[in-house]
């Protein structure tokens, strides 16, 4: 140890640069902790596929299906009703399907189906989460669709959002394929199957 | 020297126990004006050593999965002894925490306890407020109802509001892509570990700065102007016994309603217990109303009468982060209401209804009457503090005491 005083420029380089190695293992360290609150293994094999068979829905009725845990409603369509959905344009705020995010590509952006009696939706609403309700046309004066009961948000039969919701956009439409005419796959796309 | 002053100052020799002591308590001078409103600090102490003590005990027969935590919570309240009760006071106590921090930082607004050089002391305490508010919040998802699932899944949905990242954040927060036991478990873990021991922490930070700078008091002037020949302040009088005792009393009340709610209505007709919480939680369904519990709901209306849901997370954020700046807010030449103008009373009586009413409202399902009353208590809300700049320094104040009135 020499006694010639303190050299506080190397001294005040080293505090710095020691701060500095520990800030970048304070980082690392900080991974695994923040990477376990990712799903784990267990909860993305959650996310298998689910069959379907078509033969359970009846005219005009919605079965709920759990997949990834989400209920996904699929509902048979009548013909007015899928009639009715190309009408609606001014009521809606996205009625030609333009969010992406929303449908998978090989939708019809009308009636945001594969075959147009037959709709598969995610029944979580968009706004904040809630399960909306299936309303039948008989039931409501505006059409029928779902009615989300948390915040008043309303969609059309093919799940699209009516203006004055506070949702913003449409219902999701998952990824599903017919394995056949009354079979469907959720959670794997058409063509993949 | 007998024994047990010979046994203190071995203590004190190795520890500052009789200083500690001396220093926040039998010499530590509180103002001698505190009226009724100072009964509220210690209350929350009480409450919050309430929160832990039967919150230890409710884990012991507690299971933190999705599959097990209904049953568990149905088991304490049948079969474990006394497990009702420990269930009633930890739920009953949670309201009872804020009701009296409501009312603990009422008082700082009525008698400008915030002003300097109290500004840390009321930060630390907003950031109790906020940890409280994250306590309840996860503690709810606990019992595993519907409405704790569905309570939680509207709030964590908040996040995906988050521009681009929204989605996963959401996803990560969850643990899963939607709310399950995954979600219960680390919710547990932070309700029964980590927010404690850093409500704990704060709380100690809060008495800690209290202490540095003194007391407030009704009539809002510093009592450490005129002291006596022994630098005693002349309008101070010793925390204990004095206050200790005055305390007690406050206790004694506090104690008298908060066991009166827990044996004739642990429930408050659905405000502390709400009724679809009494069916498990069941992911396919949400119940037909959901409303947040009544603590919540003045932050859940200003959230709702956003129509834009991005906006809306941010106005109700907002809601909180403006209180932090208080301290800079408000410009009044006098700090306690009692020498305020009539327009701070005024504005403060307004602010007071319109909370109410945003609390209110917040319970209640939407409608277009509803919003737009709440659209109107919102902009208030957010004028009362974002103007006190301005309004704050109009009117005439009365002069101030020398001394404490009382």
């Amino acid at each position: 140890m020499s006694n010639e005083g303190v050299d506080l420029e190397k001294r005040r380089f080293l505090t710095l640069a020691t701060a500095g190695v520990g800030a970048v293992g304070a980082a690392y360290v900080a991974v695994p902790f923040l990477g376990s609150w990712n799903p784990s293994e267990k909860a993305k094999a959650g996310g298998a596929p689910v069959e379907f068979n078509l033969d359970k829905v009846e005219v005009g009725q919605m079965v709920k299906v759990k997949w990834r845990g989400k209920p996904v409603f699929v509902v048979r369509r009548d013909e007015k009703s899928v009639n009715a959905l190309a009408g609606k344009g001014e009521e809606l705020k996205d009625a030609d399907s333009a969010v992406e995010t929303q449908q998978p590509t090989y939708v019809d952006k009308a009636t945001r189906s594969i075959r147009p009696d037959i709709a598969v939706i995610v029944g979580i609403c968009t706004h904040l989460g809630c399960v909306p309700q299936h309303k039948k046309e008989t039931e409501v004066s505006w059409g029928g669709g779902f009615f989300c009961p948390c915040h008043g948000s309303k969609f059309d039969l093919a799940g699209r959002v009516f203006n004055g919701s506070p949702a913003s956009t449409n219902l999701v439409v998952p990824p599903y394929s017919y394995l056949a005419d009354n079979k469907i796959l959720i959670g794997v796309d058409e063509g993949e199957a | 020297m007998g024994i047990m002053t010979q046994f203190m100052q071995w203590i004190d020799d190795r520890f500052p126990a009789t200083k500690v002591w001396n220093e926040h308590l039998a010499q530590y001078y509180a103002p001698k004006n505190f009226n009724f409103w100072y009964f509220f600090g210690s209350l929350a102490l009480l409450v919050l050593v309430n929160q832990i003590l039967t919150g230890i005990w409710l884990t012991m027969n507690y299971t933190p999965t999705g599959e097990g935590a209904y049953a568990s919570v149905e088991y304490i309240m049948r079969d474990v002894e006394w497990g009702w009760l420990l269930r009633y006071m930890h739920g009953v106590g949670a309201s009872a925490f804020f009701v009296v921090v409501y009312l603990h930082m009422f008082r700082a607004l009525l008698y400008g306890s915030f002003r300097k050089p109290r500004e840390l002391v009321w930060i630390f305490g907003m950031i109790i407020f906020v940890l409280l508010m994250a306590e309840g919040f996860m503690g709810y998802l606990l019992p595993w109802g519907n409405m704790s699932y569905w309570g939680a899944q509207v709030i964590i949905n908040l996040f995906s509001a988050v521009p681009v990242v929204g989605e996963d954040l959401a996803v990560w927060i969850r643990g899963d892509f939607i709310i399950s036991g995954a979600t219960l478990n680390r919710f547990f873990a932070l309700h029964v570990v980590a927010l404690p021991m850093a409500i704990l922490l704060m709380v100690f930070l809060h008495i800690v700065a209290l202490h540095k700078v003194g007391s407030n008091n009704p009539d809002g002037i510093d009592i450490k102007k005129l002291k006596d020949e022994n630098g005693i302040p002349l309008d101070g009088i010793p925390f204990h016994p004095y206050y200790t005792v005055k305390d007690i009393v406050g206790v004694g009340v506090f104690l008298l309603i908060f066991c009166g709610i827990i044996f004739f209505s642990p429930e408050m007709g659905g405000y502390f217990f709400e009724p679809p919480n009494f069916t498990p939680a069941d992911p396919l369904k949400t119940p037909e109303h959901i409303a947040p519990v009544w603590y919540f709901t003045p932050y859940y209306s200003i959230l709702k009468a956003v129509p834009n849901q991005g906006l809306g997370v941010i106005a109700m954020a907002a809601s909180l982060v403006v209180l932090f700046f208080l301290p800079w807010l408000d410009r009044s030449p006098v700090l306690s209401i009692r020498y305020k103008s009539p327009i701070f009373k005024v504005a403060l009586a307004l602010f007071v209804v319109c909370f109410f009413i945003l609390g209110y409202l917040g319970m209640l399902a939407p409608n277009d009457m509803r919003t737009l009353v709440a659209q109107i208590c919102t902009i208030y809300y957010f004028a009362f503090f974002l103007l006190m700049p301005w309004w704050s320094q109009w009117g005439t104040t009365k002069p101030v005491p020398e001394r404490v009135t009382h």
